[in-house]
């Protein structure tokens, strides 16, 4: 059972779209944003106020990458694996940060909750391959060592804050 | 309207939906595991591509035709691809197909076959997901999904329940329940339209052969049948017999030398429901109302509108499906030791239906804690219990079902259509020049096609509304407007299973529009030739009101739901 306040915050998002099949995007989109994942037992109650199966609501969360029904890390990391990307080494900027945070292609988050790491097919900046994004922020060229600094930085970002 | 050229030969068309049906129409038959035209066109096949004369290759199934068009089916490319594509799904597909369920009825496999792909060049698929087991009356076996969509468009389209859907993407993607549940734990009513379009073994009967058959053989079970009116007119072609022809008579044979002590018709069963529910009718309409009241033959029906309608529950007759009807009735009969003869009784079902597997299953339908039905065997296990004891059932000769319970009137007999229930329940009412005022009745309009079809009924100067509704998305929209106020009948019929139980999910598949209408058209017949058309009209079952009942039928014919 999910804690009430989940549903409050639900309600609040909910009220912010027309009740119809056509705003289970746009809420979904705004969960994750709120919690950085889908809690699944919101999808029934999503699915119950816009008129939608709670079949259909899974079928299309489940569709997405973006959308995740486990909890993720405060940071996301996305290593581009795009055919750029991965031409240019882009395996090896993953196998380090996977290294480094103990993580592997099973397990994406850190213990801590800290860090998430994932790959992408394209992230559209081809033109600097490698490239990850950290959240909403692109990074270009990276190499493996590169990818260790990025996340001592990102510690020290944290302890600071 | 117009003329477009396939494979050089112009062909005329007129209000085909797509180039698929003119091809179909023109005698070829293309290739299609996703086009069903009664669902919505979904395109994800591939199978029935076909090149213009620019080497442009589109799906015909979703293309509509075009005056002048000029289209080749089968060119080397086109026999390529098709191949490659049954190729592709054979490599996602676990393909145990010697010891599959669906072993010689596939889809997936006669086309395999017809193509030629004689192997598959990406390696054998072992199996990933563990089979659901859970409902009593289908099987899931994810392993075997081809993806291709069917049962969650007759799910979602015609049923409006969509139980399942497609979950996950790329080679992760699956059809399931949300969350993965078991299908129990679903909205699922069972009535197994899922599995009747399903191309492959991902959606199968939950079958009951094997405890039935273990009673057949023990001296000490008195084991008796009872065979649904929708049975009669399926089992045929299933044993290369002409479509929708009323095989009742080799039935009874057949499941005589199968070992069923005694074979009954569920057609008195039916006219027991009728007289039970015309009744009922009667008293709602002398009260003025609850109105509608809403027919309780179908199970999958009532559990839908359990699920999504509990207000209209107190609105379903109370009396017993015919089914129950039979069952309970005859459990009282084989009571008596001089009728059990000192022997455990099994009663067994074979019905068109997988809902009728939930059915006997409902504690409501109980009898001291007891079952009225032990099992029920579907039309398609039935056929391959006939088919595995090496019977050759084109040679049996016919017999007739056994005595008390083996007559029905031609009005019990249409059960198993779309309106069939209500044209029996409306004959009982019927007075006056009979022939005239039965002919009356079958011409109001409660025959017909289309999902929807109301008409006006009268009785002694009154006008009874009614409506017949088949497919559930059609009933609920029905149910919305009665709920809104926008639509009002005294009287309604439902069924979950679109033309009725010909169509049921226990019925052998692959039944295009010709052996929907012949089935339709065998039910009907055997009501022409039937003596006795009124449910009320039965001698044998106005006779054991008598002998059996005596004043119990609140025991013995109604459910207790309500």
């Amino acid at each position: 059972m999910l804690d009430s306040s989940f549903y409050t915050k639900a309600d609040e998002i909910l009220s912010k779209h027309p009740a119809q099949e056509r705003s289970l995007i746009p809420i979904l989109h705004e969960i994750q944003e709120s919690y950085n994942y889908v809690p699944v037992e919101l999808l029934p109650y999503i699915a119950k106020h816009i008129g939608i199966s709670e079949t259909k609501a899974y079928s299309v969360a489940s569709f997405y990458e973006r959308f995740s029904f486990e909890p993720k890390g405060k940071y996301i990391i996305r290593v581009c694996d795009g055919t750029a990307c991965h031409v240019r080494q882009s395996l090896p900027v993953l196998e380090r940060l996977r290294a480094e945070l103990n993580l592997s292609d099973k397990k994406h988050t850190t213990d801590d909750m800290l860090f998430t790491v994932e790959t992408v097919s394209c992230l559209g900046a081809c033109s600097l391959a490698p490239a990850l994004m950290v959240n909403d922020h692109v990074h270009p060229a990276m190499t493996p060592d590169k990818a260790t600094k990025l996340l001592q930085d990102l510690r020290e970002e944290e302890a600071k804050s | 309207m117009g003329t477009m050229k396939i494979d050089g030969y112009p062909v005329e068309f007129t209000d085909e939906p797509n180039i698929l049906s003119v091809i179909r129409k023109a005698g070829i038959d293309l290739p299609t595991l996703c086009y069903h035209s009664e669902l919505s066109i979904y395109g994800a096949c591939r199978l029935c591509n076909v090149e213009d004369e620019k080497g442009r290759m589109f799906a015909s199934c979703s293309e509509r035709p075009r005056d002048g068009m000029s289209i080749k089916t089968s060119t080397p490319r086109l026999v390529r691809y098709r191949r490659m594509l049954i190729e592709l799904m054979l490599a996602s597909h676990h393909r145990d197909c010697t010891t599959c369920v669906k072993n010689g009825d596939c889809e997936l496999q006669n086309l395999a076959h017809r193509l030629g792909v004689n192997s598959v060049p990406w390696g054998y698929r072992q199996p990933k997901h563990k089979k659901d087991f859970s409902s009593p009356s289908i099987v899931r076996d994810p392993d075997k999904c081809i993806l291709c969509g069917d049962c969650v468009r007759v799910c979602d389209d015609i049923q409006g329940i969509n139980a399942i859907d497609f979950a996950n993407r790329g080679t992760e993607a699956m059809v399931i329940p949300a969350f993965n549940k078991s299908i129990a734990d679903t909205d699922c009513v069972n009535c197994g339209q899922c599995r009747v379009v399903c191309p492959t073994g991902a959606i199968s009967i939950n079958t009951n052969i094997r405890p039935v058959w273990e009673a057949l053989a023990d001296p000490n079970i008195k084991v008796f049948a009872q065979v649904a009116p929708a049975v009669r007119v399926a089992a045929g072609q299933a044993f290369g017999g002409p479509k929708g022809e009323n095989v009742m008579g080799k039935i009874v044979a057949a499941l005589h030398r199968l070992g069923f002590d005694e074979v009954y018709d569920t057609t008195f069963g039916a006219d027991m429901t009728i007289l039970e529910e015309s009744k009922e009718f009667l008293e709602v309409y002398k009260k003025g109302g609850p109105f509608p009241l809403l027919t309780s033959c179908c199970p999958a029906w009532v559990k839908f509108c359990e699920n999504r309608w509990p207000e209209f529950v107190p609105n379903i007759s109370t009396s017993y499906s015919p089914i129950q009807m039979l069952g309970s009735i005859a459990r009282e009969y084989y009571a008596d030791p001089a009728h059990n003869e000192g022997k455990k009784i099994l009663s067994v079902g074979i019905m068109p239906c997988t809902a009728k597997k939930a059915e006997i299953l409902r504690e409501d339908l109980k009898r001291d804690g007891k079952q009225n039905i032990d099992y029920v065997l579907t039309t398609e296990e039935m056929i391959t219990m006939i088919k595995r004891a090496g019977i050759d059932f084109n040679e049996l000769e016919s017999e007739a079902a056994d005595m008390p319970f083996g007559m029905g009137s031609g009005g019990g007999v249409i059960f198993g259509n779309s309106g069939g229930v209500m044209e029996a329940a409306l004959r009982t009412l019927c007075e006056g020049s009979e022939r005239l005022e039965i002919e009356k009745l079958r011409q109001s309009g409660v025959r017909g096609p289309g999902a929807l079809r109301e008409f006006v009924f009268n009785y002694k100067g009154n006008e009874i509304k009614a409506a017949v509704v088949s497919g559930l998305a059609e009933a609920n929209a029905l149910l919305q407007r009665i709920h809104n106020g926008e639509s009002f009948y005294h009287f309604v019929e439902v069924m979950a299973c679109r033309r009725g139980c010909i169509m049921g999910g226990g019925q052998p598949a692959h039944g295009g529009y010709k052996t929907k209408e012949a089935r339709k058209h065998g039910l009907y017949e055997s009501d022409v030739n039937t003596q006795i058309k009124k449910s009320n009209e039965n001698p044998t079952a106005l006779a054991i009101y008598d002998t059996l009942i005596k004043g119990r039928e609140h025991e013995l014919l109604h459910s207790h739901k309500h």
